[in-house]
């Protein structure tokens, strides 16, 4: 009787997975999520309806932008389901549900493709199919070109992978007016251009952590001065191009103060990572510029939603 | 049988855990219904009613 007691207790943990029940809370699973990004989806989204003229119903448009964050977070569960070994060695994301063993890969993957077909198809039924496809396009491109590709073999991982990225405000103006116009193409382009200084920021700073766990990113293939130099020439083609609202005329007068501002400031960033390359100094100014790349990009949309969501709008020209 | 035993041996955590789960996938299902319903709604308008008999 004894044996047999133990011998469930040695099994329980293992007898909980293969039996399907679960052991993760339900925070770890909004984890999986990536919160986070999810966020900044729902953000440059929310611009790209907000920007583009429709007299669609607000409860469709805001059931439309909810599938759009949940497709998101379906594409952070579903990435995190495929790089759980790199997760693992990492710093910034060993604590991540699937490496924390706080929730199976299995799961992960369930909940992710079961969010993904979801929303897709909740997406395609409350809005329209250009958008569904869209977002389905944003997923596949997410999970299969980048996590599942690209990352691991290129050094160009994160100047591709992130188009996936930069898709959400043209899934969402897809979503409100059932076509794609230049506006949202304007700011894929602009979330696009300023993911490479973002992202090549942060991994001078915690180029450690890539190296350990095999991600060619570019500072450890081609070096820190290569990418510092990569740094200043995306920086440079991203600050004129932040400008490209104004020019096209959906870009207000508050918009051209900010974007002017903002990629002065983009750009004496990258100056200073460009030229300070060694010790404490270098690391100070690339950890700079990773936090205020995040502020220039909230910056450029929180204004184009003020213009255009609350009214203070005013053209630059005419 | 070694299956309800599995079962029976969850410790007092795993069965809030468990019981947290379920509330948040009954929470998720009737925002899904909720949700249908309102869009249905939203889309068909005043034409919900008019329909050809």
């Amino acid at each position: 009787m004894s044996t047999m007691s133990n011998s469930l207790a040695e099994t329980h943990v293992e007898s909980l997975a293969t039996a399907g029940l679960s052991q993760g809370d339900v925070s770890d699973f909004f984890a999986l999520l990536k919160p986070r990004v999810m966020f900044l989806v729902v953000f440059t989204a929310l611009v790209g309806m907000v920007v583009s003229p429709s007299n669609v119903h607000p409860v469709v448009a805001f059931v439309s932008l909810l599938m759009i964050a949940v497709g998101g977070g379906a594409s952070g569960a579903l990435n995190m389901w495929w790089d759980a070994d790199i997760d693992a060695v990492m710093t910034r994301t060993r604590k991540r549900p699937i490496p924390a063993g706080k929730i199976q890969p299995g799961e992960a993957l369930a909940f992710g493709v079961t969010l993904a077909f979801g929303s897709v198809i909740i997406l395609g039924l409350v809005s329209n199919w250009l958008a569904a496809g869209l977002l389905a396009f944003t997923i596949f491109f997410y999970v299969v070109v980048y996590s599942m590709w690209l990352k691991r073999t290129t050094q160009q991982n994160i100047v591709i992978g992130g188009a996936a990225g930069a898709l959400p405000p043209i899934v969402a103006q897809a979503a409100v007016t059932g076509h794609v116009a230049l506006d949202s193409v304007v700011l894929f382009a602009i979330i696009f251009m300023w993911t490479p200084p973002h992202f090549w920021a942060l991994a001078l700073v915690k180029s450690g952590d890539y190296q350990r766990a095999g991600i060619p990113m570019m500072p450890n293939v081609s070096g820190p001065d290569a990418t510092r130099f990569q740094i200043l020439a995306y920086t440079i083609l991203l600050a004129p191009l932040g400008m490209a609202p104004v020019a096209l005329g959906f870009g207000g007068l508050a918009y051209a103060i900010m974007s002017l501002v903002g990629g002065f400031g983009m750009l004496a960033l990258a100056v200073q990572v460009y030229r300070l390359r060694q010790g404490e100094p270098a690391m100070r100014v690339a950890q700079q510029l990773f936090g205020f790349s995040i502020l220039y990009l909230f910056l450029l949309f929180a204004t184009l939603l003020v213009e255009h969501g609350f009214g203070f709008f005013r053209p630059v020209f005419g | 049988m070694a299956d309800r035993k599995t079962h029976q041996s969850l410790t007092p955590e795993e069965q809030k855990r468990r019981r947290k789960r379920s509330l948040a996938l009954a929470l998720t299902l009737g925002t899904l219904v909720l949700l249908f319903y309102v869009v249905t709604i939203a889309k068909l308008g005043p034409g919900v009613l008019q329909r050809p008999m």
